[in-house]
């Protein structure tokens, strides 16, 4: 608390020698155009998409991208790369699947819903930031290896342990709630309902990494021994940055387990921790719009690989080739992901010479 | 759109002829789609192409058509993994709209599709070779349809033929620790346990477990046999390390134990298995003329190289599967229409001939047919093969067993079936 009193009295006073001394805008003035039309075409989706593209394509782009947000949260933000974050998620989807009802009756405890969801969050987030406190005492390269080895620990644990997981089945049948007289699991809620979700963790990683704990976090990444200097804790910064992203990585964890109704092993397995960090690599670590855009781009390919593949007249048996190249083409043209190619277009644009006065701005 | 006006415009002058006769002519029209979710990737990939070798085998047959409609198909890729196989699924019948699907390869895909099936009453699943009990004894969807036996009917005979034929009462195992390991091996330990044999010791080992040693090393001296219930390169990895100690005994192999790509891999291990019995869904030299039809079928659909040297189980199951849709079709005339109910009650009544000989549903959909218990052979030439010894027709769910004596057994897991209460009752 301390830190962040100190943190916000600083950076307050930074912040405001940089902002424009002039009258500011209302808060909704200063969005720019762009998001009010995503925002209203993702509002309206439901008036014109089929029920496959908002619940599968969609609501999975939003589940990928809440998880793949964490990593982006604690990479881009943090400098740390953990692979736990799936893992995270997964632990939050076996407690909607342990604590609330599911088809493996004799495991299952069938609590109601305001019980095992807070429940499951807390657990997840409590189980994240223990790992991250394994974890950031290491760097780069070995922070990859230790969160990857509790990650396939996790897995195999799971799958050999009958009395809690059970094992290799895991559970089927796990239903969203009916709140308010609504079945979460049809098309049109489940979309509304990922996205306001995913608009929520957006949201938060936004107001997160512009709030005196964010910069101090991205001071920490550029130079941690400065901003220890500073007075700054960093192993506290970087255990709660761990601890934030869990939160979002649980509630992606608990999406995910409604959206599939069952959970098993390979929900988490390594393959899928693979997953998280390649979308968050191919949609751009550098800001939170990234993961969603390499999410919907994961999600695209791995949905249309194969009708790609007969369009062209070839076997469907090498989906994943497509998958692998088309990932291969974005991280060769853009180490900085999807977002990079982006920015440098608009970098070319801003160099162009007006066409009035042929000026070079 | 047009579709529906024109059903309206046909309609019309056929409510006097009557329903069904209006519905034809429009119904050759549309081709039919079928849906075929297959495992193109990871451990199952060279199965999944199998599979659909045979199902490739089943249309070329028909002539892509049945009732005047043309067939196409499409294919939804899995892993293996559950909830990427519902993924799939989801696309096929929402996104590319087919008319019904024949899939999935393995069992946890398969209890996954069991319940995406209650979700589309209306559409309808027949599975491919995923061959877990559960799917279609606990809670079955009333549109899910299964042509062929699975793990657990497949332990049928083996029990009672090592207990008779070879007098062996006192035996160990091990087997895999999943799903398939625990089924597979309650199949055979029921038929076992009520011939009067015993089980002395149950070893469970990880799914893909290279070192054995502690288990070769507290396996007791003082049994008949050993029962392996293991797959792959996790059978050969056990035979190795078993030969490695220099110990020797009897073999009672799984379902997954001597199948060719066992059999006819490279080293010592393979030989520890001649004389060892074995019993599943197919048996590569069974002399039926069925049997032998389809295997020479399949050599010649397709080039050497580019096929197995018999049809697989995989491939045999995905045959089966659309053999099934194809009669059920031709049976309802191509007319899926009414929430496919005409389609769905041709299917549970099918009495369907394939190469295993004559297969029905029970009440859950799932079939009853054949098992065949096989002995590992050698031929003159060196190679091993699983010589067929004994056939065995009819078997149902619950192996013959009462339905409530059945529950009682439990669920097939590490401590089930209970050995000593089955060999009083048996």
């Amino acid at each position: 608390m301390a830190v962040a009193a100190r943190t916000r009295s600083t950076l307050a006073a930074t912040g405001r020698a940089a902002a424009d001394p002039g009258i500011e805008a209302p808060w909704f003035a200063r969005i720019p155009t762009g998001v009010w039309l995503v925002g209203a075409v993702l509002l309206t989706m439901p008036a014109y998409a089929n029920n496959f593209v908002l619940f599968q394509v969609f609501g999975w782009s939003f589940i990928l991208g809440i998880i793949a947000l964490s990593l982006m949260f604690l990479a881009g933000y943090g400098g740390m790369v953990s692979l736990i974050q799936m893992t995270v998620a997964g632990l939050a989807g076996y407690m909607v699947a342990i604590l609330g009802p599911s088809g493996t009756e004799q495991i299952s405890l069938g609590l109601s819903w305001w019980i095992y969801l807070p429940v499951a969050l807390a657990v997840a987030t409590l189980f994240g930031t223990l790992v991250g406190t394994l974890a950031v005492r290491t760097e780069g390269i070995y922070t990859i290896m230790i969160t990857l080895a509790i990650a396939s620990a996790f897995f195999y644990f799971t799958r050999q342990n009958y009395t809690i997981f059970n094992g290799y089945n895991g559970f089927t049948l796990v239903r969203p709630p009916d709140l308010f007289g609504v079945d979460w699991r049809q098309p049109v809620p489940f979309y509304y309902l990922s996205l306001a979700c995913a608009a929520l963790c957006y949201a938060a990683v936004v107001y997160v990494a512009r709030a005196p704990f964010g910069l101090a976090l991205q001071g920490i990444r550029d130079n941690a021994r400065r901003m220890a200097a500073l007075g700054y804790n960093v192993t506290a910064h970087r255990i709660l940055a761990y601890g934030f992203a869990s939160v979002l990585a649980a509630v992606g964890g608990v999406l995910l387990v409604w959206q599939n109704g069952q959970i098993a092993p390979g929900t988490a397995g390594i393959p899928a921790v693979i997953d998280i960090l390649v979308i968050a690599v191919v949609g751009g670590l550098r800001r939170p719009i990234g993961p969603f855009i390499g999410a919907l781009i994961y999600v695209v390919l791995s949905s249309f690989a194969p009708d790609i593949l007969t369009a062209f007249g070839l076997e469907p048996d090498r989906f994943k080739l497509i998958v692998g190249l088309g990932f291969l083409a974005a991280v060769f043209f853009s180490p900085d992901g999807v977002l990079g190619l982006w920015d440098r277009w608009q970098a070319r644009r801003a160099r162009r010479p007006d066409p009035l006065t042929g000026k070079v701005p | 759109m047009i579709r529906l006006t024109r059903r309206h415009l046909l309609a019309a002058p056929a409510v006097l002829a009557g329903a069904a006769a209006a519905r034809s002519p429009l119904a050759q029209a549309a081709p039919l789609k079928i849906g075929v979710l297959v495992t193109l990737d990871g451990p199952f990939a060279a199965s999944g192409q199998d599979g659909l070798r045979g199902l490739e085998l089943a249309l070329r047959a028909a002539g892509h058509s049945v009732a005047g409609r043309r067939i196409e198909t499409v294919v939804g890729p899995t892993d293996a993994r559950p909830d990427v196989a519902l993924r799939q699924a989801r696309k096929l019948i929402e996104q590319d709209r087919v008319d019904f699907i024949i899939g999935p390869l393995s069992g946890s895909e398969g209890i996954a599709l069991r319940d995406y099936a209650k979700t589309i009453p209306d559409r309808t699943i027949i599975n491919g070779s995923s061959a877990a009990l559960e799917t279609t004894f606990i809670d079955p969807a009333p549109n899910f349809f299964r042509f062929i036996t699975h793990g657990l009917q497949w332990g049928a005979g083996l029990g009672e033929y090592v207990v008779r034929s070879k007098g062996w009462r006192r035996i160990a195992t091990v087997a895999a620790d999943y799903s398939f390991g625990h089924t597979n091996f309650m199949g055979f330990a029921i038929d076992f346990c009520r011939a009067g044999g015993d089980i002395v010791r149950r070893f469970w080992v990880p799914l893909g477990q290279a070192d054995f040693g502690s288990v070769v090393a507290q396996l007791p001296d003082d049994v008949d046999a050993i029962y392996l219930g293991l797959g792959g390169s996790d059978a050969i990895n056990f035979l190795n390390q078993y030969l490695q100690a220099g110990a020797r005994m009897n073999f009672i192999g799984g379902s997954a134990m001597a199948d060719q790509t066992i059999l006819s891999s490279r080293g010592r291990a393979r030989e520890a298995l001649i004389g060892t019995p074995t019993s599943g869904m197919i048996s590569d030299e069974n002399p039926d003329p069925a049997w032998q039809g389809f295997v020479r079928a399949y050599r010649e659909g397709f080039p050497e190289g580019q096929r197995f040297a018999s049809p697989s189980f995989f491939a045999t199951s995905y045959f089966i599967a659309a053999r099934a849709a194809l009669a059920a079709l031709d049976a309802v005339r191509g007319d899926l229409s009414d929430g496919q109910r005409a389609f769905q009650r041709a299917l549970a009544s099918l009495v369907l001939d394939t190469p295993l000989g004559a297969i029905r549903l029970d009440e859950n959909r799932q079939a009853i047919g054949p098992v065949f218990v096989s002995e590992v052979t050698q031929r003159a030439d060196g190679a091993l093969y699983n010589r067929m010894v004994r056939r065995i027709d009819d078997v149902n769910q619950t192996l013959g067993l009462p339905i409530e004596e059945f529950r009682a057994l439990g669920l097939p897991g590490r401590d089930t079936p209970n050995c000593a209460r089955l060999r009083r009752s048996g």
